[in-house]
């Protein structure tokens, strides 16, 4: 037991350390859904006069976007990096050691960790300071760090799984735009209820990334929604179990060693 | 188990992998190397040598045959054989965002050592390839000869009874490849590492390896010392070249005289010397009567691509065919 904690802790402390040192990946990763976050709550502001609509800040409603945003760039991110490590050779060497394939998925997982940290801590002072609102308070602040962070874990593993699956950093981020259709389709603009084109209802409403978003939301708007909150953290480990199950079936399948 | 398979050697028989769709890219190898003995294992690319490696260090199982290494089966016995190997393979696998000794440090990690004697390790091997002053610099720096003697360090992290080297000093500067070969046959001979080492370079297999074997088209097509392997192509050969192409038919019937032919070039002529080195004089005085203008006349002692070529039919210097990356081939389905 005590071989596996080393191996994951040095894993994780190698995945730290890359994400660290490449600002190309951290940069995007809270510049841009910040970029979004102030268009989309300047031009889109005009929607809380929407009848049923949960809150005069459109600010408010639309933080929760960036949190999502910034956990699709932990699937890129930590694809690539495993990607790389195929590319190169680098899984063979480890593979000639006894690493065990758990250390190594959730050795890999640590960057994605880090940056979930840095990202929703960076999402939340921003959204704050311009002005949005947080209902649940300090301990509701704690909160959506921590689901945020769940979820960009969880998204990490999907790229885990499409490195292992595909071994090269291109079809990893082939991935990206596919996952941006996602969160297009989700209630990402306006809430659920008020989606009233028949097809888009229907997607958003299976589309668990509106979940996602609904969890952050109710702690932004209304407080403490247990059932909200228990839906987002139930999807996110979903979404993470089921991403680790098929990542080991393919760290399987690359690792052929006897 | 033989003394072989006891004393950390390797001991391989009728080994055989066949890819999907493709020839069979090693194909019926049989070989035996000794504890301490460094084994050169030549051929052109696509050969079959990175294959073997594979298998041997367990990353790729055989469709036939079996091969024990350090004593242990290579199939079932995974696990034992890679704590008993290490291995550098054909590219230097390297995280160019971390330092020398940041690699040291996940190695021996990996490896299993304990925290402060990871540290040490790591120093002394630094220390051992030359990299103590460059440690502490990320490996997106280095130099390529750099990166090889790092990956040897990697390599030798938990102290391996056999070492797996591929293809370690191609691309590598004349400076570079001696350092690295200096150190392969210090480990060899002070600390008893068995090294299976395979190289295109006919140099490299000659200063380094006790004994080589020669691979082609997934054969093992010759094996023994270089000085055997020489010695039983035994002769020297003589290679002209006539002043004008015209009388090239002539010149070889003239030196057909003395020997066997042994392979050809556009313009010239070679034959194996019956006779030895003592012949070239009259190989000259022949040529000479029959009037044919020489323009160029050369010995040249046998050498393992004499040896290749008369195993083969081929040269090893021309024989790298264009054929699919091994590690490419390797990979799984």
């Amino acid at each position: 037991m005590s071989g596996l904690r080393t191996q994951v802790g040095q894993l994780a402390h190698r995945s730290v350390l890359r994400t660290l040192r490449q600002p190309a990946q951290i940069v995007p990763a809270i510049v841009f859904p910040l970029f979004l976050l102030a268009v989309n709550s300047g031009g889109l502001k005009d929607a809380t006069n929407l009848p049923g609509f949960p809150t005069d800040s459109y600010l408010t409603f639309i933080l929760a976007v960036p949190f999502i945003q910034g956990a699709l760039f932990s699937v890129m991110n930590s694809g690539t990096d495993l990607a790389r490590d195929i590319e190169t050779g680098f899984l063979n060497r480890l593979a000639l050691t006894p690493l065990r394939g758990a250390a190594l998925l959730s050795g890999l997982l640590a960057g994605a960790f880090v940056l979930g940290v840095v990202q929703a801590v960076v999402y939340l002072s921003v959204g704050l300071i311009a002005g949005a609102e947080l209902a649940a308070g300090a301990g509701g602040a704690l909160v959506l760090i921590v689901l945020s962070v769940t979820i960009t874990v969880a998204f990490g593993t999907i790229g885990l799984f499409a490195a292992l699956r595909f071994g090269s950093g291109e079809a990893v981020q082939g991935l990206f735009p596919v996952f941006f259709v996602f969160l297009f389709l989700s209630a990402m603009a306006l809430p659920l209820d008020l989606l009233t084109t028949d097809w888009f209802h229907t997607i958003a409403s299976v589309n668990p990334v509106t979940y996602l978003l609904e969890a952050i939301r109710s702690l932004l708007i209304e407080g403490w929604n247990l059932d909200d909150l228990a839906l987002g953290f139930g999807i996110a480990f979903a979404i993470g179990t089921i991403g680790m199950l098929a990542a080991s079936a393919a760290l399987k399948t690359r690792l052929v060693r006897t | 188990m033989t003394e072989t398979q006891r004393s950390g050697g390797i001991e391989v028989e009728g080994l055989v992998r066949e890819f999907k769709n493709g020839p069979r890219a090693v194909d019926g190898i049989d070989l035996e190397v000794g504890q301490g003995e460094i084994y050169g294992f030549l051929g052109p690319n696509g050969a079959g040598k990175s294959t073997t490696v594979l298998m041997l260090t367990t990353l790729l199982p055989p469709t036939a045959g079996s091969a024990r290494v350090g004593g242990f089966d290579v199939v079932s016995e995974g696990p034992q054989v890679r704590s008993t190997i290490g291995a550098a393979l054909q590219e230097a696998a390297l995280d160019p965002l971390l330092t020398g000794r940041e690699h040291m440090r996940l190695q021996t990690a990996m490896h299993g050592l304990g925290k402060e004697e990871r540290a040490a390790r790591g120093s002394e091997l630094l220390e051992r390839v030359g990299l103590a002053h460059a440690a502490d610099r990320k490996v997106g720096g280095y130099s390529g000869g750099m990166k090889r003697r790092l990956d040897l360090a990697l390599a030798l992290a938990h102290r391996p009874r056999i070492l797996f080297l591929d293809e370690p000093t191609t691309g590598l500067d004349i400076q570079s490849r001696t350092a690295l070969w200096e150190e392969v046959s210090r480990l060899a001979a002070e600390d008893g590492v068995t090294v299976f080492l395979t190289t295109q370079y006919l140099e490299e297999a000659d200063a380094l390896a006790n004994r080589v074997g020669i691979i082609d088209h997934g054969h093992l097509v010759a094996e023994g010392t270089p000085a055997e392997l020489k010695a039983e192509i035994g002769r020297p050969t003589v290679e002209a070249v006539p002043r004008t192409a015209e009388d090239r038919e002539r010149m070889a019937a003239v030196l057909e005289r003395f020997g066997e032919r042994a392979g050809s070039s556009p313009r010239g002529v070679a034959v194996r010397l019956d006779g030895g080195e003592s012949q070239l004089a009259e190989v000259v005085r022949a040529l000479d009567a029959e009037q044919i203008a020489i323009e160029h006349l050369q010995l040249h002692a046998p050498s393992l691509d004499d040896v290749f070529l008369a195993k083969t039919g081929r040269s090893l210097e021309g024989a790298d065919e264009a054929e699919e990356d091994e590690a490419e081939t390797a990979a799984p389905a």
